[in-house]
């Protein structure tokens, strides 16, 4: 008896939820049109999406939250030819680039990764947002393959490591080249790079 | 001093200014806030907003003078302060874009396709007519505290739509309205981002929209401020008077309720 009031009530909220999510969908796409590359297949979420978009604690369902991380880690890959570091100067473009998937910017040029809107890079750059930490001095975080397989773990898909992190996955969803990604590494691990350079 | 050249003259002045001015921040636009004291250029655009209203206009050629904004026909003071609510006509929730759209469609004989085909400016436009509209309601509720309806069940029903997708992740970001504001004291560049999901957050930004943005030289509605936010979430575009445009506001109107509005306020 006890046992089937618990069931009725688990069926009752993850039945509840659901209708609530497809709500949602049904409503946004109601709500939007195609505008010019952009189109309302933007609006289906993956289960990872699904998953982060609750309102208060994303983390209530721990079980899934592992499973998901564990999806994440285990889609990231290897750069094709074992180089995870490019050239910090194309890094530095890519990581002040704020260009790119919106309906308003050309399809034809490169995406950009837009770092500095959510941190803080080269100390000289004032212009910086703060909704991520601030990686100023990274390459001194050491220079192991250890480190660089996390930066571009984090870098491809930080859901692998930090699960429902407000970062885009730049590798996993193609916003970012494999190249711009080797680049950007580059920009934040190379000795050279102003993100390493002593602050003043 | 005619009205339309001191106008012209305000557009010049400040599209210079803001040329100058591009890459400069925040603070610049705090110090041409001060130097302009109480004057917004809104009030120009506020003016064409009263005499769009009193106008003959569409297919029937009638003013929007009968048009209900919830607080019976024709009453425009304090409406948009208990914008959106439920209206019994339409059986559902609306924000004023959606109740003008609806004013527009039934008192003047214009089309849906009419009325949502270019309801904001792009940039170097001189303002769209429900843009003005909307500026002179809004301006009409300076002063006093926000209130939306929450008395009906589909007015909370509209609320927790809205919250639910404030919070909704999607699109190659993954970004929800909540990637910005739902912290506090967190900004994207050097631009400052109010947390919606609190108080003060909406208080302060509910109640400065519809505003008039410097640097385009525009009014701009809380309609648009909610397109502009999704289109930076890499999402399609948002329609006018949508439900989800109106859910958005509500969720943020609830959440800033008693505050007293000051729009338009006046935006870098």
């Amino acid at each position: 008896m006890m046992m089937k009031t618990i069931m009725q009530f688990l069926a009752f909220i993850i039945f509840s939820s659901a209708v609530c999510a497809d709500e949602v969908y049904d409503v946004l796409l109601e709500s939007m049109t195609d505008k010019n590359f952009v189109t309302v297949e933007r609006l289906k979420q993956d289960e990872l999406q699904a998953f982060c978009s609750q309102p208060r604690s994303a983390s209530a369902d721990e079980a899934r939250a592992a499973e998901l991380r564990a999806a994440a880690l285990s889609d990231v890959p290897i750069p094709s030819d074992q180089n995870y570091l490019g050239d910090w100067q194309r890094g530095e473009k890519v990581a002040s680039n704020g260009r790119g998937l919106q309906y308003s910017d050309d399809p034809e040029q490169e995406n950009g990764g837009n770092c500095y809107a959510c941190h803080q890079l080269d100390p000289a750059e004032v212009a910086y947002g703060n909704l991520g930490p601030s990686l100023s001095g990274y390459g001194a975080r050491g220079q192991s393959i250890a480190m660089l397989q996390y930066t571009w773990t984090k870098l491809w898909n930080t859901h692998a490591y930090n699960i429902c992190s407000h970062m885009p996955r730049f590798g996993a969803a193609g916003i970012l080249t494999e190249q711009q990604l080797r680049d950007v590494m580059a920009f934040l691990f190379d000795p050279q790079s102003p993100v390493n350079r002593t602050q003043p | 001093m005619n009205k339309g050249f001191m106008r012209v003259i305000f557009t010049v002045l400040i599209g210079l200014w803001s040329v100058t001015l591009l890459s400069d921040t925040e603070g610049v636009f705090d110090q041409y806030r001060e130097m302009l004291g109480d004057d917004n250029p809104a009030i120009f655009v506020i003016f064409d907003g009263e005499e769009i209203w009193y106008a003959p206009a569409g297919p029937k050629s009638v003013s929007l003078e009968q048009c209900d904004l919830g607080l019976g026909p024709g009453v425009v003071e304090g409406a948009y302060a208990q914008l959106p609510r439920y209206f019994p006509d339409v059986d559902r929730v609306q924000d004023v874009e959606a109740r003008l759209e609806y004013c527009m469609t039934q008192l003047q004989g214009l089309t849906t396709e009419q009325v949502r085909g270019k309801p904001y400016s792009l940039r170097g436009d001189l303002g769209t007519e429900l843009e003005a509209l909307v500026a002179w309601i809004a301006d009409q509720s300076s002063g006093l505290a926000i209130a939306p309806g929450q008395a009906h069940a589909k007015e909370r029903a509209t609320y927790a739509l809205g919250e639910n997708l404030f919070y909704y992740r999607a699109g190659p970001h993954d970004f929800s309205c909540a990637t910005c504001h739902e912290q506090t004291g967190r900004r994207i560049r050097l631009q400052a981002l109010p947390n919606l999901t609190t108080h003060p957050g909406a208080a302060e930004a509910y109640s400065s929209w519809p505003a008039y943005r410097i640097s385009q030289g525009i009014v701009r509605t809380m309609g648009w401020r909610m397109r502009d936010c999704m289109r930076q979430q890499r999402m399609p575009e948002l329609i006018m008077g949508s439900q989800a445009s109106v859910a958005l506001q509500t969720y943020l109107a609830v959440n800033g309720a008693g505050a007293s509005m000051a729009a338009p306020g006046l935006k870098r």
